[in-house]
């Protein structure tokens, strides 16, 4: 006799696209808003992104609701942090705590992809990817989410930076100014709601700057 | 004044049932495990889900000078290349290297706090962890989360006071000493360069050129393995890196494209 198998799964995927990247002295995060289960939509107007610390901002796409928890977490951790230290997480140290939340939860995953960008101490634009897990890398610009194969071999194409790895150190940082690097961004999501179903309605960009954080909304399709 | 440092123990998450250290051995951090009636079955599931990195090729040997470490830095997930800058080899401290091939999460988690176990090691005994502690910890740790599901092939090369030393671990619970090891998908092809240059008594510039030779060899034929060949050299001051250099160019490199002798040459048509 075969063995009775759960019907009941405790993920669900709501869809998305998420995309930082990271300049001379500002870091650009944008989402799209369209929240999805199978084939219907939930809702036009989801935000994805979450600011995290003064100049620290996450977008992240797949299962909302583990989303919902991480951000959560994450929130409790960093006002403890506070408590204790007397100022912000700064990105890189965010970066790591995001890391290790995931990590925790090794065998129970959250099903959260994530990109985390913000301003290092110096004021450097800096970008961090992860995996479900927590498995994570700085980098110049990253994409997650169900776009993510259509925007990044585009956004290889436009912003390729040599490998951190290369030796001599080559800087990662994209050369392209904060105008340059809105407008790539808003290329990117309206060609990526042309072919990923899951991709439209509107697209929500963050801009970190010294200055502070600037929010700015253009309209994707809606089919 | 008593100060509250609860906050600091960080072994559990916040809410989290406190993890006991019994006799100063840790205990391994306790995670939370899913309610479930068929928990093979769910973590095959989630890890379909989550598709950790694989497919990559690391290397590491042991010669006269010291230890050579070499990797490759791509990262895919199924037919799709998650990354072409992936760390591979971790610096857990000092004088320490690790590699990683497997889950990435999982290395880079267990590195981080294997790093973090030699330091202790440290402070609590007053000099250095030998490469055969650091390795046997490690060991340790992913022997009791065997059949979990944890994915981590990985290599400890350091400098000790006995000298070089290499270990490969894995999350098996295997833990190998050896003079020369290559782990990945690109490890046969690089075992066929490394075995056939390998000498005892090279040069530190010999041994660079032939780990990365043989990153190279194993990035031309395996196609989950790629992006940049680091090498880095673990001496008695220490490791260093030695070099990181893009595939694509060490094959031009090795292969310059010769120009090849033309019998006649088209001329351009004037226009019409």
């Amino acid at each position: 006799m075969t063995k009775q198998q759960a019907n009941w799964s405790p993920y669900d995927n709501n869809g998305g696209s998420c995309v930082a990247i990271a300049g001379a002295d500002y870091c650009v995060i944008a989402a799209d808003t369209r929240m999805s289960t199978g084939y219907n939509i939930l809702t036009r107007e989801y935000s994805k992104i979450c600011k995290l610390a003064d100049k620290c901002v996450m977008a992240s796409s797949g299962f909302q609701a583990d989303v919902k928890a991480l951000q959560k977490q994450l929130a409790a951790r960093h006002l403890i942090y506070q408590h204790q230290h007397n100022k912000q997480m700064n990105c890189p140290a965010m970066a790591q705590l995001l890391s290790n939340t995931l990590y925790y939860k090794r065998f129970f995953p959250y099903y959260s992809f994530n990109v985390l960008g913000g301003l290092d101490n110096e004021g450097k634009g800096c970008v961090f990817t992860y995996d479900a897990v927590g498995s994570y890398e700085k980098v110049g610009y990253s994409s997650q989410g169900s776009g993510s194969t259509l925007i990044m071999p585009f956004l290889d194409n436009q912003l390729k930076s040599p490998s951190p790895l290369l030796l001599p150190v080559q800087d990662a940082v994209t050369p392209l100014v904060e105008a340059e690097a809105v407008n790539l961004v808003k290329t990117v999501f309206a060609s990526a709601s042309e072919r990923d179903i899951y991709t439209g309605d509107k697209l929500e960009i963050v801009v970190v700057t010294a200055d502070g954080i600037r929010r700015e909304y253009m309209e994707l399709r809606k089919d | 004044m008593k100060l509250d440092t609860s906050g600091l123990e960080s072994a559990a998450p916040v809410w989290g049932a406190p993890s006991e250290l019994v006799d100063g051995f840790s205990a391994a951090p306790s995670f939370e495990v899913p309610n479930t009636t068929d928990f093979d079955g769910f973590q095959k599931e989630a890890i379909q889900m989550v598709k950790p990195a694989k497919g990559t090729t690391t290397l590491a040997f042991i010669f006269k000078e010291g230890a050579m470490v070499a990797a490759d830095s791509r990262a895919s997930m199924g037919g799709y290349i998650s990354s072409q800058s992936v760390k591979k080899i971790i610096e857990i401290n000092p004088y320490m290297l690790g590699t990683m091939a497997g889950g990435a999460a999982d290395c880079q988690f267990w590195h981080r706090n294997l790093g973090i176990k030699c330091r202790l090691h440290e402070l609590a005994n007053k000099r250095r962890i030998s490469v055969t502690g650091a390795s046997k910890l490690l060991a340790n740790i992913l022997y009791s989360y065997r059949g979990m599901g944890l994915s981590v092939g990985t290599m400890i090369a350091g400098w000790d006071e006995t000298g070089p030393g290499l270990y490969y671990v894995d999350s098996e619970g295997g833990r190998l000493k050896g003079m020369r090891f290559s782990v990945g998908s690109g490890s046969p092809y690089a075992y066929g360069v490394l075995d056939n240059g390998y000498r005892y008594d090279m040069s530190v510039e010999e041994a660079a050129e032939l780990a990365r030779r043989a990153i190279y060899h194993a990035t031309f034929r395996d196609g989950a393995s790629g992006g940049v060949a680091s090498v880095y050299y673990v001496g008695p001051n220490g490791w260093k890196k030695i070099s990181g250099d893009d595939v694509g160019e060490l094959h031009y490199k090795y292969y310059p494209v010769l120009p090849s002798t033309v019998e006649q040459e088209m001329v351009e048509a004037a226009a019409a």
